[in-house]
């Protein structure tokens, strides 16, 4: 579904990705871990084409992620993708509803706005909101609720690939647990392939298929996640367990 | 010393170009979209809403203080030469040609260049004109392009409500500070009022309205990071839309008035 080979991404002197090889098959679900400031967002970025790579390749579907030649094609590249960003990035100028179908009330795939919201209130639902909050603004919602629509509107166009951008920083645990409950369900259900940027062990036990590991622009472990307990990787163990001990270096 | 001096000066005029050249790339690019499907109305109508309506009040005040002030300023230097009775028409001139663009470009360049850039850039700093990119939209497209068409439809339009409005101040002192005759002062200002000085300040208007949401729009979408960074593109928005109409009157006056 995914392949990505010799990914190479600097800004200016700063190499964030150093060669990154890495593919994910359909309804996998891979969990990146890594320090904050290891470019596991610029790894997001690079694949959605909001950052230009310097170098490598990335193949989604069988066809190149970038060099699209027009407005629609790109669009077209697009719409097999859902994200649900760190801050949930709602857009604070339409009401929940309208953000969770505004995909579906734009582009070449429009649909009727009583369509578009009958559709809304459904994903709400399985995000577990009711229809009262529909037409509230987001800067009305709490941050467990604004992540709920950011889901809501990443699923909202039934995506073939997800990505969640560290889904459970800033909220309380239950709630980080809730959301974590919701991501493996929604892809479990969806068939979605999903690729999750986190540093909460608990959301990778929760979510994973796969767990890699990003640090210093190279992939340095990947495996099942079933073995990220097992392995003596004294990278993973050091993150696994939080100690400031250890090969990675605290001050980053 | 010299050679520091000398690559000074070389940097600042390459970052100058450089700059330059990106707001023309991005204003290209921009008008580009007014052209190709698809149109967002909803948010042109909204901008529509922002930019013009919503800016009368600060226009019709600015313009009315304005007139009023012509009018007893052009009272007191007409009477050194017993010419007081030019009062309504050089208000009408002033206002129409220079005052009412020009003053009504800077004061919506400091409403809504501001809160362009602050919005747009909030915006990209919160990740939403990535999460805009993610649900295949294009940004220039959906932000930048409905902002700058209406901009460039509503200040000519606010120009002319100032115009008025401006005018009416300067009747207002004529009339109860200045013992003009009500009826001769109207008569007056229509008498000499020609259609080309009404015209080159609404022309201007158009000038200065895309220059605002422009630079809005450029400063909020190029925004630095975190609440600084949207800070520094709202001034560098407003000083820079300022600055530009200032200049851009003197050019358009050059070229419409200069014989």
């Amino acid at each position: 579904m995914i392949e990505i080979h010799g990914l190479t991404k600097s800004f200016g002197p700063k190499h964030v990705l150093r060669g990154i090889d890495l593919s994910v098959v359909r309804g996998e679900s891979l969990v990146v871990i890594g320090g904050s400031g290891t470019g596991k967002s610029v790894l997001l970025k690079c694949i959605l084409g909001l950052n230009a790579p310097d170098g490598g390749s990335i193949v989604i579907d069988g066809k190149p992620a970038t060099g699209h030649a027009g407005a629609s094609e790109r669009e077209e590249f697009l719409s097999k993708f859902g994200m649900l960003f760190q801050g949930a990035a709602l857009f604070d100028s339409l009401t929940v509803w309208q953000n969770v179908a505004f995909r579906l009330l734009r582009g070449a795939n429009r649909k009727p706005r009583a369509e578009a919201r009958a559709i809304a209130l459904e994903k709400l639902k399985r995000v577990g909101l009711g229809p009262d909050v529909a037409d509230l603004y987001p800067a009305e919602l709490s941050g467990g609720m604004q992540k709920r629509v950011g889901l809501a509107r990443a699923i909202a166009a039934d995506p073939q690939v997800i990505f969640f951008d560290e889904p459970t920083t800033g909220l309380d645990p239950i709630m980080a647990g809730v959301i974590n409950e919701l991501i493996r369900s929604i892809v479990t259900e969806m068939g979605a392939t999903a690729i999750t940027i986190t540093h909460d062990m608990t959301s990778v036990r929760a979510i994973a298929d796969k767990v890699a590991m990003l640090h210093d622009g190279v992939l340095r472990w990947q495996g099942p996640v079933a073995e990220i307990d097992t392995t003596d990787d004294p990278y993973i163990q050091q993150f696994i367990h939080g100690r400031a001990e250890g090969p990675i270096e605290a001050l980053r | 010393m010299i050679a520091r001096l000398l690559a000074f000066i070389g940097r600042s005029v390459l970052s100058g170009l450089a700059g330059a050249g990106k707001v023309t790339l991005f204003a290209i690019e921009a008008v580009s979209h007014l052209v190709r499907p698809p149109f967002y109305g909803r948010e042109f109508l909204s901008a529509l809403l922002q930019i013009g309506w919503l800016s009368l009040p600060v226009v019709g005040l600015t313009a009315i203080f304005t007139g009023a002030a012509l009018a007893l300023q052009i009272y007191a230097g007409g009477a050194r030469f017993s010419a007081e009775s030019v009062v309504p028409s050089i208000v009408a001139i002033g206002m129409t040609r220079e005052l009412g663009p020009v003053l009504g470009g800077l004061m919506v360049a400091a409403r809504v260049a501001s809160s362009i850039a602050a919005e747009i850039g909030t915006m990209k700093v919160t990740e939403q004109i990535d999460a805009l990119v993610t649900l295949s939209t294009d940004p220039l497209k959906y932000l930048v392009a409905p902002r700058l068409l209406a901009a460039v439809i509503s200040v000519p339009l606010l120009v002319g409500v100032g115009d008025v409005i401006g005018v009416m101040g300067g009747w207002l002192v004529g009339v109860e500070r200045l013992n003009f005759n009500s009826a001769t002062y109207i008569r007056n200002t229509w008498q000499y009022l020609e259609t080309w000085d009404v015209m080159s300040g609404i022309l201007k208007g158009a000038a200065f309205g895309f220059i605002v949401a422009l630079m809005g729009c450029y400063y909020g979408m190029n925004s630095g990071r975190g609440a600084q960074g949207v800070g520094r593109a709202t001034k560098t928005a407003v000083v820079a839309a300022s600055i530009l109409i200032l200049a851009a009157n003197y050019v358009l006056t050059e070229v419409f008035f200069s014989k």
